[in-house]
């Protein structure tokens, strides 16, 4: 039972920063109908500028606690801000062309960004340091609950909710939504679209930032490369939940979560991922759009 | 062009990526020696750099712009660019195919082994590509894990030469097969999945394929993989090294020939014409008759098929073979190949082929920085001429009534 | 003699929606015959379910080519039904846009020709009689409605009304017995429609290939259909010939109700 327990919490913290990452490539998609393939280098940007922010601050003494909300603020500011302009340098320019052509353009943009960090940087693992102090009062659980699995779980369902209340209550959120199911009827009634993108761009990258934060200060170290990993599982957990659909990027990343930590668990490590793709395969082929997805017949 | 306006804005863009880069380009820090390095003359460089370019970009999304326009004030028809226009030109064709073929027959006579060697691997791609452009380029379905047929073919070859001493012309048309067969076993459950979950599950079996080629040592040989594999022999005769690598070299040419030959007939025929219609409109081909199910698995298996014939052909020139060869990577660059070059254009995905393998190995002189060129040579070519290289055109018949008519 | 097209029943639910409630439709052998009804009447639901593309929910679809037995369709896959005679056409254009047009119509041969893989490659003698003799009729087709000129252009490039001809053209590759039009006339001009009566005429004479067709263009469906099947809210309100449907009260209703509508 301990066991279980232990595996369950591992899997849900796990499953959300899968759900955090998947968002963006949902929201993404739901808008522009495109998988946005340099999200995982977002991600890993946002990591690095928080570690980059973090030490220097160390260095300079500030106290932990500034230290922390700094960094945070800055992965996010950043990490918005490479999101709306690779959306403005490398898939803008392509509305309207062939389905391939903006695959191939984020393609690239990964590719770009991932040596462009690791010549400015540096191609080793770097340490992530601690920003998180232990809670005292965690001490008890601290086997199954640790001070970084706490706030993963606590940050992650925040996030979540705040960006449920954002596209169910502001007016971006209801363009956003407007503009996901027909964004021709949305440009008609007066949504001003390229915002409506930017902002997608500018959500998904913040939530990946977070993300991004939360897992290398969990796992204590990051490299140019961490990006390309889990962009990939989020990118696995979006479409088992039903691509385009926000609570099925959030079940989609939790379910990916568990299988992943309960296969680690009982059967064996090595195969981790073959698990997760292999749940990927069996759910596409019992439900070809995802969990969640809405399953439309063809307007013929 | 350099209009205040212009200039304004070329600022506005130096200075949003001067903020943009300012982390990662400035600061660096090492946690070790706890030092911070504050390089501000990047900054600088970033904001020269960007306000120079912004010109430049401008300048070319007006010229595409206006490029578009024309195009549609004229009769719709596209305007062939000078590639293209030489492409077509049927009194340039036979000549520019000697030409090519002179040049290639010769190229390893006039350099040195180890280009031989890289032009033989671009060879390969090549063959590569133009398997995968029957999958993605004619019939319109997006397959990100074809490295795994290519991982087929290879280990083919290396297990049943280790295991049974089988040689390498055995092995090629066993390792084709089996590639056919794994692609026939992967497309049938998931034939019904449309675009990209089409996608995501063949990515996912290229990854399944590699981790379990890294994990079952027993099979496989594990991360190291299998080594001493024998090189192509020619009729029981064996080579030098130096021969070898020639003769792998002209091995690569007849087969690349092979895949032209082969593909060019299927894409004119019954079949070729059924995968490009079900990429056009898969409710129409059903309702014309085609069997949906039976078209998808053929493009499937026959792309498998390739990537398989390469795959045994890249474990007789490496010698030695692990799944590093094999990841989502390697996927990635065949379709880049493919897009680049130009959907469902023969020509376009050969030249695909080689600029995308001997671009980065030439641009090694610029070292470290050949990724990073890469990477932005894709989102340039994808921006400003997204139809690739060389656009494919439809075969054109000829009528006797036709001319008379007209 | 026994109706080449016999539908009974046929039914259809989308979810809570009743799209089609038991509608009854017979076709003859030779004859022409015009589906109408106002706007999300079910009569492209119809044409789907016919053609396979929807599976209907309940009734029966039976078709008896001449010469041949009769069989159930309903529930078959699209291209089996194409394969056993029943061609169709489609409302909102489904050409294949990067195609040229001679290439289109020689997707409609497809269901009637055999060249597979092997074929292809090595293209024995009678594979290429066999690409021969589709080149051929293809463009016999195309002759025919009135496109041989344009053979070699891509088909997005065509105008409107020619898109229309070529999927006509593309369906009759097929070797249908029965022809089902959707909307043919539909973004044609006056001189176009009138070409295209013509056309549908020649098809039935010369091809004896019997039609149905959905169509908004009373001028049309007066003139040329024998008999007319009405749909209104998935529902078969009335048939008979032109004249009867002229002056069936329930018909005028529904599209007076329809024009009412429309006003709003």
């Amino acid at each position: 039972m301990e066991q279980f327990l232990e595996y369950f919490l591992s899997g849900l913290t796990r499953g959300s920063i899968y759900a955090l990452i998947a968002l963006g490539y949902t929201m993404v998609y739901g808008i522009i109908g495109l998988i946005n393939f340099a999200h995982g280098e977002i991600y890993m940007i946002g990591a690095f500028t928080a570690l980059i922010v973090a030490t220097a601050l160390t260095f300079l003494g500030f106290p932990p606690l500034a230290i922390l909300l700094l960094a945070a603020l800055a992965a996010v500011i950043w990490a918005s801000a490479y999101g709306f302009t690779i959306e403005k340098v490398a898939y803008k320019p392509l509305r309207g062309a062939q389905r391939l052509s903006p695959l191939i353009s984020a393609i690239g943009m990964s590719i770009f960004l991932q040596n462009y960090v690791m010549l400015a940087q540096t191609s080793d693992f770097l340490r992530f340091p601690a920003l998180i102090p232990d809670f005292k009062w965690l001490a008890p659980w601290s086997h199954i609950m640790s001070t970084s699995r706490f706030t993963i779980l606590v940050t992650a369902a925040a996030a979540m909710i705040f960006l449920t209340l954002l596209i169910k209550y502001t007016r971006t959120g209801k363009a956003m939504r407007a503009t996901s199911q027909d964004r021709e009827m949305a440009l008609l009634v007066g949504v001003n679209v390229d915002r409506v993108i930017s902002s997608t761009f500018i959500i998904g990258s913040a939530l990946a930032a977070i993300g991004g934060l939360l897992i290398a200060s969990h796992v204590g170290q990051i490299n140019y490369y961490v990006g390309f990993i889990a962009g990939l599982k989020a990118f696995t957990a979006a479409v088992l939940g039903g691509i385009g659909s926000i609570p099925g990027a959030v079940l989609g990343g939790l379910i990916l979560g568990w299988t992943e930590s309960f296969a680690t668990g009982y059967v064996s490590s090595e195969y981790e991922d073959v698990f997760a793709f292999g749940l990927l395969v069996l759910i596409l082929i019992l439900r070809p759009s995802g969990i969640l997805g809405k399953n439309t017949a063809q307007k013929v | 062009m350099f209009s205040l306006q212009e200039i304004k804005k070329s600022g506005i863009a130096a200075i949003w990526f001067m903020f943009l880069t300012f982390p990662i380009m400035v600061i660096r820090v090492n946690p070790l020696e706890r030092t911070i390095q504050w390089r501000w003359e990047n900054m600088l460089y970033v904001g020269i750099g960007v306000f120079a370019f912004s010109f430049l970009w401008r300048e070319m999304l007006r010229r595409k712009e206006m490029g578009l326009k024309k195009k549609m004030q004229e009769d719709g028809s596209e305007k062939p660019g000078f590639l293209q226009k030489a492409a077509e030109n049927p009194r340039l064709i036979l000549p520019a195919l000697g030409l090519v073929m002179g040049i290639a027959l010769l190229f390893p006579h006039l350099v040195n082994p180890y280009q031989i060697s890289i032009m033989t691997l671009a060879l390969i791609y090549v063959v590569l590509g133009l398997g995968l452009n029957i999958v993605v380029g004619q019939a319109g379905l997006l397959n990100l894990g074809y490295v795994a047929f290519f991982a087929v073919g290879a280990y083919t070859y290396a297990l049943l030469n280790k295991h049974f001493g089988l040689g390498f012309w055995a092995c090629l048309p066993i390792g084709a097969g089996m590639a056919a067969l794994f692609g026939i076993l992967l497309a049938l459950p998931i034939l019904r999945l449309r675009g990209d979950y089409l996608a995501i599950v063949t990515l996912g079996f290229g990854e399944i394929t590699r981790i379990v080629l890294e994990n079952w040592g027993k099979f496989s040989g594990g991360p190291i993989g299998i080594r001493g594999i024998p090189r192509p022999d020619f009729f029981g005769m064996s080579f030098s090294l130096s021969e070898a690598i020639m003769y792998i070299y002209y091995l690569m040419i007849a087969a690349v020939i092979l895949t032209i030959f082969v593909i060019n007939r299927l894409q004119n025929s019954r079949l070729g014409r059924a995968w490009v219609a079900l990429r056009e409109d898969e409710i129409a081909c059903q309702a014309m008759g085609i069997d949906k199910a039976k078209v998808k698995l053929s493009a499937f298996a026959l792309g498998a098929t390739w990537a398989g014939m390469a795959g045994v052909i890249f474990a007789g020139y490496n010698t030695y073979i692990n799944p590093k060869s094999f990841t989502f990577m390697e996927s990635v660059i065949i379709l880049s190949i493919v897009v680049l070059g130009g959907m469902g254009s023969i020509l376009g995905v050969v030249l695909g082929g080689l600029i995308m393998i001997l671009l980065p190995e030439y641009l090694r002189e610029v070292g470290h920085y050949r990724m990073l060129i890469f990477g932005a040579a894709m989102i340039i070519m994808m921006v400003f001429r997204p139809q690739g290289l060389i656009q494919s055109k439809r075969k054109a018949y000829e009528f006797q009534e036709d001319k008379g008519a007209a | 003699m026994e109706p080449i097209l016999k539908v009974q029943n046929l039914t259809m639910d989308f979810g809570g929606l009743r799209a089609l409630n038991r509608v009854n439709l017979d076709i003859r052998e030779g004859e022409i015959v015009a589906l109408i009804g106002p706007n999300g009447a079910g009569k492209t639901t119809f044409f789907n379910c016919i053609t396979g593309i929807y599976k209907p929910t309940g009734g029966d679809v039976s078709i008896h080519p001449p010469g041949r037995d009769g069989l159930r369709i309903n529930g078959m896959k699209p291209n089996r039904v194409t394969g056993h005679g029943l061609a169709r056409t489609f409302q909102n254009i489904r050409l294949f846009p990067n195609m040229t047009v001679l290439e289109n119509v020689m997707i409609g041969r497809h269901v009637r020709t055999k060249a597979g893989v092997l074929g292809a490659v090595f293209r024995p003698p009678s594979v290429k009689k066999e690409e021969r003799d589709t080149v051929e009729y293809c463009y016999g087709l195309l002759k025919k409605v009135n496109l041989a000129r344009e053979v070699n252009e891509l088909a997005k490039n065509l105008s409107y009304g020619a898109q229309r001809r070529l999927e006509i053209a593309r369906a009759m590759a097929t070797d249908p017995f029965l022809l089902l039009l959707d909307e043919p006339a539909a973004g044609m001009n006056a001189y176009e429609t009138i070409e295209l009566d013509q056309l549908i005429r020649k098809i039935r004479d010369e091809d004896k290939i019997s039609i149905l067709l959905i169509e908004h263009d009373m001028k049309l469906v007066m003139n040329i259909s024998e008999r007319i099947f009405v749909m209104d809210y998935g529902s078969k309100i009335a048939q008979g010939t032109p004249l009867e449907i002229k002056q069936n009260p329930l018909v005028i209703k529904a599209y007076l109700g329809e024009d009412a509508d429309a006003d709003h």
